[in-house]
């Protein structure tokens, strides 16, 4: 540990050398998840907008949705909907996670 | 009463109102100038975002660009999700960081007053070429309610401005932006909602757009589809050929809406990490309620603007003399024109820039040429009179229009200010200010902003149209990558955070000029701005996307092969993400 955070600290300048703080695994588990977690919000977000309603519209021309096709009905308010729904998930469940780690401040 | 007098009410009472939460919110610290405290409710702060966000040209110009078709999606997606990025990699961060201002995050994370130097230029770059628009919308806004110049209008926003923002700074503005979200919703949403349930018969515009149109009982896009076809314009649903282009562009709004400095900044002011969250949630909502709006608003406009022109199908335009009273309103304003090129005394309005239309179809019905140039502004300007409102609704309007331009104008003019004070002065040049000296250079710098902002608004650079695509580029190209790298890269240092952001910027600016002229000087630009002189098929305005991988490969190379950050830094940043982590045992 202590060899990862070493840098250049004044030596004889002790109140300016910042404790070492351990990061446990149980830290280390914590931010996987939240890595984890966005990876997964991001994905949707992207397959939304840029799958959905962009680059893969051609293959959703056949689903048809009042008087339109289904990447159009994402690309003007199927993505923006589950945008909505991605952040509040991601910020309930991201608080959930601090609660469950005792991670809040 | 006269339309004037009751639009003049509903302007001044909502100044009334803004005035009153100015001298109500008056801030008494610098905590409370640049984050209102930090006390502010995540609920509270997602609607003041909203509004900071909502400008005078989302309220009056981009239901016009969506109505265009299919190809403006871009818009909707690019200017909502980018908060799904500000959510997850940036905001919850930062507030748990703790600063004050975007570059006083870059200063105390890389540990260097010429990274956040370096910040403050970017941030000044990109807010100030965006508060332009501003100025000059809330000019625009006053000019088309309130039968005063767009200059008069533009210096009476100033001084409202002036009042609540240096008085009460962020914590003025804050809630100030909160009153004025609930003006410009309800002045966007209750036209949208008349004008829904006139053409669909649905009382939510966004289940009316795919809905049925009433008059037909046809799907009103196929509808649409239809006479626009009639009339030799693409599908309005049409796919486009150029997608490449399309992703970047929307994939740039993205980055560069989470890079905004304004927008970053709103989320120092909610207690916690916690409220941080939600607050982004409560935000997208608010902006989600606008932005599913606007394309509804968009379509049904555009097929109701149509139905006006052709009033018995496409082969009978209107004939001049019977025009609607709402149609001689605007012809006033010049938003919309009329030309009787054929001189039969209709109008016909179609596409004749379509060879294979104009040749054929128009040529057989005796079209000799489009006659009606309509100003896209008027989908929504002209809304309350096309579809009958009471004339207290477009008082409603009115404000609604004034207050969105006034929201980021002072959202904008507070994230240039306070970087001025807090980082320029305070953190660099005059380090021994007290808190009272720092508040009080904090409220000189907003004056100097707000007049330097009057000042360009009044005269408006050349490029002044160009200035919003070099703001979300530069965001995208600079902050963005630079606050990103910041938290989830601990390696990262302050040499490779400059070098990225300066990459980032000549890239993007770069490019942009390459196309649209050095300091869009006419006449300057070295290639014509045509797609098939773009590198890759790349528009100069969907550069800022390419400008962020720049900078994120250039910083990370710079950073690798210089001395990796101190180990306080790096504690610095395993607090960030994990804010129990204890201090070790010593050894």
């Amino acid at each position: 540990m202590a060899n990862e955070l070493t840098g250049s600290v004044a030596p004889n300048d002790k109140t300016a050398q910042a404790p070492l703080i351990e990061v446990s695994e149980r830290d280390l588990k914590y931010w996987r998840f939240n890595l984890r977690l966005i990876v997964i919000t991001l994905t949707i977000w992207a397959i939304v907008s840029y799958g959905c309603g962009l680059l893969l519209r051609p293959l959703l021309m056949g689903i048809k949705v009042g008087g339109a096709d289904l990447g159009f009905w994402f690309a003007q308010q199927g993505s923006v909907l589950t945008f909505v729904a991605l952040v509040f998930f991601y910020s309930w469940r991201m608080n959930k996670l601090d609660e469950e780690f005792g991670m809040e401040e | 009463m006269s339309q004037f007098a009751i639009n003049f009410i509903f302007v001044m009472g909502s100044f009334a109102l803004y005035l009153a939460i100015a001298i109500w919110s008056r801030a008494r610290s610098t905590r409370e100038f640049y984050i209102a405290g930090g006390e502010v409710n995540p609920v509270v702060n997602g609607a003041a975002t909203a509004a900071d966000w909502l400008s005078a040209a989302s309220f009056i110009s981009v239901a016009g660009l969506i109505s265009v078709g299919y190809v403006n999606s871009s818009f909707i997606m690019g200017w909502t999700g980018g908060y799904v990025l500000l959510a997850t990699l940036l905001a919850p961060y930062l507030r748990r960081f703790g600063t004050y201002t975007v570059p006083d995050f870059v200063g105390k994370r890389y540990v260097s007053k010429s990274a956040r130097v370096v910040a403050v230029l970017c941030l000044i770059v990109i807010s100030l070429t965006y508060v332009i628009g501003q100025m000059t919308g809330a000019g625009v806004a006053f000019a088309r309610f309130l039968e005063v110049s767009v200059e008069t209008g533009l210096i009476i926003s100033a001084a409202v401005v002036f009042v609540y923002a240096v008085l009460g700074g962020m914590k003025g503005v804050t809630y100030t932006q909160v009153a004025q979200y609930v003006v410009l919703i309800l002045a966007f949403t209750i036209p949208a909602i008349y004008l829904s349930l006139m053409m669909t018969g649905h009382f939510l515009p966004q289940t009316g757009l795919f809905g049925k149109h009433a008059a037909s009982g046809m799907p009103l896009l196929q509808k649409l589809d239809q006479v626009v076809r009639d009339l030799g314009f693409q599908d309005y649903t049409a796919d486009v050929d150029n997608k490449w282009n399309m992703f970047l562009f929307t994939l740039t709004l993205m980055v560069g809406t989470a890079g905004l400095p304004h927008i970053i900044i709103r989320f120092f002011t909610v207690p916690n990490i916690r409220q941080a969250r939600w607050s982004a949630g409560w935000a997208l909502l608010f902006i989600a309620t606008f932005y599913t709006t606007v394309p509804a608003l968009a379509a049904m406009s555009r097929l109701n603007l149509l139905e006006t022109v052709y009033p018995g199908g496409v082969e009978e335009p209107l004939v001049y003399e019977e025009r609607p009273e709402w149609f001689k309103n605007w012809e006033v304003t010049g938003l919309l024109k009329f030309e009787d090129k054929n001189g039969d005394g209709r109008i016909q309005f179609y596409n004749a820039g379509n060879e294979t239309f104009a040749s054929t179809t128009a040529a057989e019905r005796g079209w000799a040429g489009n006659e009606l140039t309509v100003n896209n502004d008027i989908l929504v300007l002209a809304l309350p009179e096309i579809a009958n409102m009471p004339p207290w609704l477009i008082g409603l309007m009115a404000a609604g229009g004034i207050a969105a331009a006034l929201s980021t104008a002072s959202g904008l003019l507070l994230a240039i200010s306070s970087a001025i004070s807090h980082d320029l002065l305070k953190n660099t040049l005059l380090p021994n200010l007290s808190d009272k000296q720092e508040m009080l250079y904090a409220r000189i710098s907003m004056t100097g902003a707000i007049i330097v902002a009057t000042w360009l608004g009044l005269n408006p650079p050349g490029f002044a149209a160009q200035t919003v695509a070099l703001a979300f580029g530069m965001a995208a190209a600079t902050l963005f990558p630079c606050i990103v790298q910041g938290i989830f890269n601990k390696r990262m240092n302050s040499k490779g955070a400059i070098a990225g952001m300066i990459a980032g910027a000549i890239v993007t600016i770069g490019y942009i000029f390459t196309y649209l002229g050095f300091f869009f000087i006419p006449g300057t630009a070295l290639f014509p701005n045509t797609p098939e002189h773009w590198i890759l098929g790349i528009s100069p305005l969907s550069v800022g996307v390419i400008g962020a991988i720049a900078n994120f490969i250039v910083g990370t190379i710079v950073s690798l092969s210089t001395t990796a950050p101190t180990r306080e830094i790096q504690q610095m940043v395993a607090r960030v993400r994990y804010p129990t982590a204890k201090p070790a045992a010593v050894n």
